[in-house]
């Protein structure tokens, strides 16, 4: 049991002198101010036990996985399509450019015009932090694709949908599985951003609610279940990264 | 050669290109050559002699600014199955397995799956990588690489193989393993072959024909009849009789080409 792996050991010891820290810098402070590593474990402790937490949890996840879903039906085709005809992306990509630097969050006042409160501008809003990413990447890696491969497809006769399918689409996979992998980080910190600004559960509401009633050990608490359920998410998605690559003979 | 038609025949061909800078610069300059059905012709040349834009004319996928280039009396105007180009950096699809790979251009071709898999297994076995057919092209050498895209070629019997500096990149024990193996398949299947090099013990080796080409603008500065039987011994007098005399030609024209510009390396 107390075998652990040796590179693990670092990581262990700077996660615990982190946690020492905080438990004696938290001492000289008020409670309410800077709760203590201690207060935060008492207050998840309080949450799961009253039922909040995993209600909140759930909603989260849900709401994470069913628009960045979405996003990535919607981008992929649509990346596919506009990597492969220049003109249209030559025509398309200054609006594209506009759109892109703004942030998701400053569509919030029109989501919300839209959509109403809920659900919906809340997914809106993590769409819109998927999108972009899967969308750029999938146009990069389809038009990275190298003329070599388009040249022996071209030789071999094979027809536009099978070097579409069979050479464009795979050889472009890698890339965009990097496109899918940015969108899962973006979409997750926007999650939170969505939550707080109008939905009524999740882990984002859940922090604006322990705001209001000062309850700053439970927004820790939140928030140290964001990071870690976003770790979760995140090397969940390597993993498959990785099997993908190995399947596509690019694993190291 | 006999007095029927020219499996290639290129006439009066020429090709320009506009350059970066905005200057058209002739890549070849009214060129004509004939190669025979199943000859074996090596183009040499140095660097800029547009030795590889003539193989891409060939195979359909540039296309001459004036003059003709036919094949079976044909005029070419894209590539063409019948025609299989090889290339220095394989064009292997990662994704696929070497069967997989060989299978492509079969699949391209609509053949029923059975039958596919027996021609993609005998030209597997004919470049001697049956045991691979089950890796990926990341586990293999690059001498492997370049026999699978050979495999991948013969598959599809195709009756002109053109190949493009196909063994530059590999050291030169597994080029000169890979250049026996061409000359095997070649006297098997005897494909016409039109290979591109800039090694000349490579062209004397392989080639019947080795067309010398001079560059500024690219043209054919010498047409060398290789009258060696196969294999041929690279140690042997008879070789380096030949070797000499393309070696000559050759500086020769690099001389010109150097004089010609006003910077050299």
């Amino acid at each position: 049991m107390l075998l652990l792996p040796k590179k693990l050991l670092l990581p262990i010891a700077t996660l615990l002198a982190f946690v020492a820290i905080w438990q004696l810098g938290a001492r000289r402070y008020p409670p309410e101010l800077f709760p203590a590593p201690s207060d935060v474990v008492l207050a998840f402790k309080e949450l799961a036990d009253n039922g909040v937490l995993w209600g909140h949890i759930s909603v989260s996840l849900a709401r994470f996985s069913g628009a960045y879903l979405l996003a990535v039906i919607v981008a992929i085709p649509l990346g596919l399509f506009l990597g492969r005809f220049s003109r249209c992306h030559f025509a398309i990509d200054p609006l594209l450019q506009v759109l892109r630097p703004i942030s998701p969050i400053a569509w919030f006042p029109l989501a919300v015009l839209w959509f109403g409160i809920g659900n919906a501008p809340a997914v809106f809003i993590i769409f819109l932090a998927a999108f972009y990413p899967v969308l750029l990447t999938t146009i990069s890696a389809v038009r990275a694709v190298p003329a070599v491969y388009l040249k022996v497809a071209t030789n071999f006769g094979a027809r536009p949908g099978m070097t579409f399918l069979r050479v464009i689409v795979p050889a472009a996979f890698p890339g965009i599985m990097v496109g899918l992998h940015i969108a899962v980080g973006t979409a997750w910190i926007h999650l939170v951003a969505g939550e707080m600004l109008g939905a009524q559960s999740g882990l984002g509401f859940m922090i604006v609610d322990a705001r209001n009633f000062l309850r700053t050990d439970q927004i820790l608490a939140g928030m140290l279940l964001i990071g870690v359920l976003g770790l979760v998410i995140y090397r969940g998605m390597k993993a498959v990264e990785h099997a993908i690559g190995r399947r596509w003979g690019i694993a190291s | 050669m006999s007095d029927s038609i020219p499996k290639i025949q290129l006439s009066a061909v020429e090709k320009r290109f506009i350059s970066a800078r905005g200057d058209e610069q002739i890549a070849l300059s009214n060129l004509d050559l004939e190669i025979g059905s199943g000859e074996i012709v090596c183009l040499v040349g140095p660097s800029g002699c547009g030795k590889t834009t003539i193989i891409n004319l060939m195979a359909g996928f540039e296309k001459p600014s004036n003059g003709v280039v036919q094949i079976d009396g044909k005029q070419v105007s894209a590539p063409d199955p019948d025609h299989i180009m090889i290339f220095q950096d394989y064009g292997l699809y990662p994704w696929r397995t070497v069967l997989g790979n060989v299978l492509f251009g079969l699949q391209a071709r609509r053949i029923s799956p059975a039958e596919a898999l027996d021609k993609a297994l005998a030209s597997l076995e004919l470049v001697g990588l049956t045991s691979a057919r089950d890796k990926h092209p990341h586990e293999l050498s690059g001498g492997m690489k370049q026999r699978v895209s050979i495999a991948r070629a013969l598959a599809v019997e195709p009756s002109v193989l053109f190949m493009d500096e196909p063994f530059a990149a590999l050291d030169a024990f597994t080029r000169m393993h890979l250049q026996d193996e061409l000359l095997r398949i070649w006297q098997e299947k005897r494909p016409t072959i039109v290979f591109v090099t800039h090694e000349l013990d490579e062209a004397i080796t392989l080639g019947q024909r080795v067309v010398l080409m001079a560059p500024n603008p690219g043209r054919v500065q010498r047409i060398l009849d290789v009258k060696l039987a196969y294999p041929r011994e690279r140690t042997d007098v008879d070789f380096s009789i030949f070797r000499k005399e393309l070696f000559e030609e050759f500086h020769l024209v690099h001389r010109q080409a150097l004089d010609g510009t006003e910077y050299s390396i």
